[in-house]
């Protein structure tokens, strides 16, 4: 008798430690999609920001063709990916990101442009939505750790393996130019 | 503290009523009704009583857009409310019951001294706040406080009152002096001790829940400079807030009630030193709970603050790349008047830029059709 209640005892032990694992992973696997969502979100704004920014900036400066182009067709690039898989979209939005702030760096020479109000709040939504995409990047990356981190580890790996989970997939950047700080020169 | 409430209770009733039970039944209906209160209502009468104004994305770009920075960060599921507090001090606080019903209020004094990364590090403590659920927990804790405190003033004024008119000591003395004096000394010991004690344990909470929300903001923002050198001028200041007192206190970023002119380091008691905050925060090696932890034993000494069970074993670099850089940021005149142009926007006065350079602030009640500059004589069309 007493043997039964043992099992049924470490049956129901066994089955609440399993409905708890397992909505933990639920859990994280959903904040992982969240995060890659509001990814998505600050992507796109910012693929929108782009073309009135650079019809604002064009008529101040005349002699930034070269700049303005590289970001017109960095967007251009990047909008294309926006279905294709995270690293491959990572380093799309990387390149735009470094063809961005080399023009913003630029603007630095032109005292009209920094006086124009159209132009500031824009810049101040760039600048706002450069910020979101990283820290909705790092997020999305912790979040991506964790679940990692739980699909691999005792005892919560062995939930996972049983109902499917698989690992995700960090959101890296992979140009060199944006880790590294932009180089502005005020001597000319 | 509870506990405290309860003895409290306990011995005024006995005091008073001859019976314990009336003083615990009174204790504690002041406390019931008051947490109703502040759970139901507690932000909107936090935020009115400050004189905080709401504000939107159209009314200040650049606060909107650091605060759902933050949100972002965090991985905050709603954007709390952002309101502007019209006063020069410099201050912060966050309110509301849950995380989905928040809010996030700001001087316009600290809005206008603040760079963009140190209003980044400023707004990551108090979403952190929201985030880590210390608002509740502060809230309670400060309505218990507030219980005691209520109980002890009003237990002290009747006893001054009753033994000058003498009618309490005749209607109770029946049991006999000796026992009597005894209850009384109690209830006095209490009356003035409850307040300390209740005081002393809810500054703990409040400093350990501090110190987790500046680890957090440095790993939000990967950027514990940020913080650090915004809590170097709110040290440094040394207004004081208007709207403040004393239940609202451990709200703020720091604590609103040094004396006036002092200056903010080192006099808090609901805060950590400034200065240690600031000393933890540049001694950190990465942006991570755990090296918080490792600056604070190596600033403070002892243990860490940081629960165990938050502090995994990862590196997490600080950001040296800061794209809003000096490119493009307003300096501090161009924020000021930028945040009076919001004060006096939300005020409901209509402001019109003259050519000559002059700010007109035309009044909500100002019915001409025409306003002439004082400045250059021009006529503006209201």
């Amino acid at each position: 008798m007493v043997a039964v209640y043992v099992i049924i005892g470490v049956v129901v032990v066994l089955l609440i430690t399993f409905w708890i694992l397992y909505n933990g992973l639920v859990r994280l696997r959903n904040q992982v999609k969240n995060a890659w969502a509001q990814i998505d979100v600050q992507l796109k704004r910012r693929h929108d920001l782009i073309p009135n920014l650079v019809e604002t900036v064009k008529g101040y400066m005349k002699h930034e063709r070269e700049t303005l182009e590289a970001v017109t067709k960095a967007r251009n690039i990047a909008q294309q990916l926006t279905s294709a898989g995270a690293g491959e979209r990572a380093k799309a939005e990387g390149e735009l990101s470094s063809a961005l702030a080399r023009l913003l760096a630029v603007v630095e020479r032109y005292p009209d442009l920094k006086a124009n109000q159209n132009f500031l709040a824009l810049q101040e939504e760039l600048t706002s939505t450069e910020n979101k995409i990283s820290f909705s990047r790092q997020f999305y990356n912790d979040s991506v750790l964790r679940l990692n981190n739980k699909t691999q580890m005792f005892p919560s790996n062995v939930v996972a393996s049983m109902t499917g989970f698989k690992a995700g997939e960090f959101f890296e950047v992979t140009v060199a130019a944006e880790r590294e700080p932009v180089k502005v020169s005020f001597t000319e | 503290m509870g506990a405290l409430l309860i003895l409290l209770g306990y011995f005024l009733g006995l005091y008073f009523f001859d019976r314990a039970i009336a003083g615990l039944v009174i204790a504690i209906l002041v406390w019931a009704v008051l947490s109703l209160i502040a759970y139901f209502q507690g932000d909107s009468i936090l935020l009115s009583m400050s004189r905080a104004k709401k504000i939107g994305r159209d009314d200040h770009p650049r606060l909107y857009n650091v605060v759902e920075e933050m949100k972002i960060a965090s991985g905050l599921e709603k954007m709390p409310d952002i309101y502007i507090i019209d006063d020069p001090a410099l201050n912060a606080f966050a309110t509301g019951r849950d995380p989905n019903r928040a809010s996030v209020a700001i001087t316009s004094g600290l809005l206008q001294k603040l760079n963009r990364d140190e209003l980044q590090g400023v707004i990551g403590h108090e979403i952190s706040h929201i985030k880590n659920r210390d608002v509740l927990l502060m809230a309670m804790c400060s309505i218990l406080l507030g219980t005691i405190v209520i109980l002890a003033w009003y237990g002290s004024r009747f006893l001054i009152f009753g033994s000058m008119t003498g009618s309490r000591r005749s209607s109770s003395s029946g049991g006999g002096g000796g026992a009597q004096i005894i209850i009384l000394v109690v209830a006095l010991v209490l009356m003035i001790l409850a307040p300390i004690m209740a005081q002393l344990i809810y500054f703990a909470i409040s400093r350990k829940r501090e110190y987790l929300a500046d680890a957090s903001s440095a790993l939000y923002t990967r950027y514990p400079e940020g913080l650090a050198s915004a809590l170097e001028k709110l040290g440094a200041s040394t207004g004081q807030l208007k709207s403040a007192n004393k239940a609202t206190a451990p709200m703020y970023i720091i604590n609103p009630f040094r004396k006036r002119g002092m200056k903010a380091i080192d006099l808090t008691s609901t805060h950590p030193p400034i200065s240690e905050r600031i000393r933890i925060l540049r001694a950190m090696a990465g942006a991570s709970f755990g090296d918080y932890d490792q600056a604070y034993r190596q600033v403070h000494g002892g243990k860490g603050v940081i629960p165990a069970s938050s502090v995994v074993a990862e590196t997490v670099p600080i950001a040296t790349t800061k794209l809003e850089g000096e490119a493009g940021e307003p300096n501090e005149i161009q924020r000021t008047r930028e945040t009076s142009d919001v004060m006096w926007r939300l005020s409901n006065y209509n402001t019109i830029t003259c050519e000559c350079g002059a700010k007109l602030r035309v009044p909500p009640n100002f019915k001409e059709p025409q306003i002439k500059c004082p400045h250059c004589g021009r006529t503006h069309q209201v």
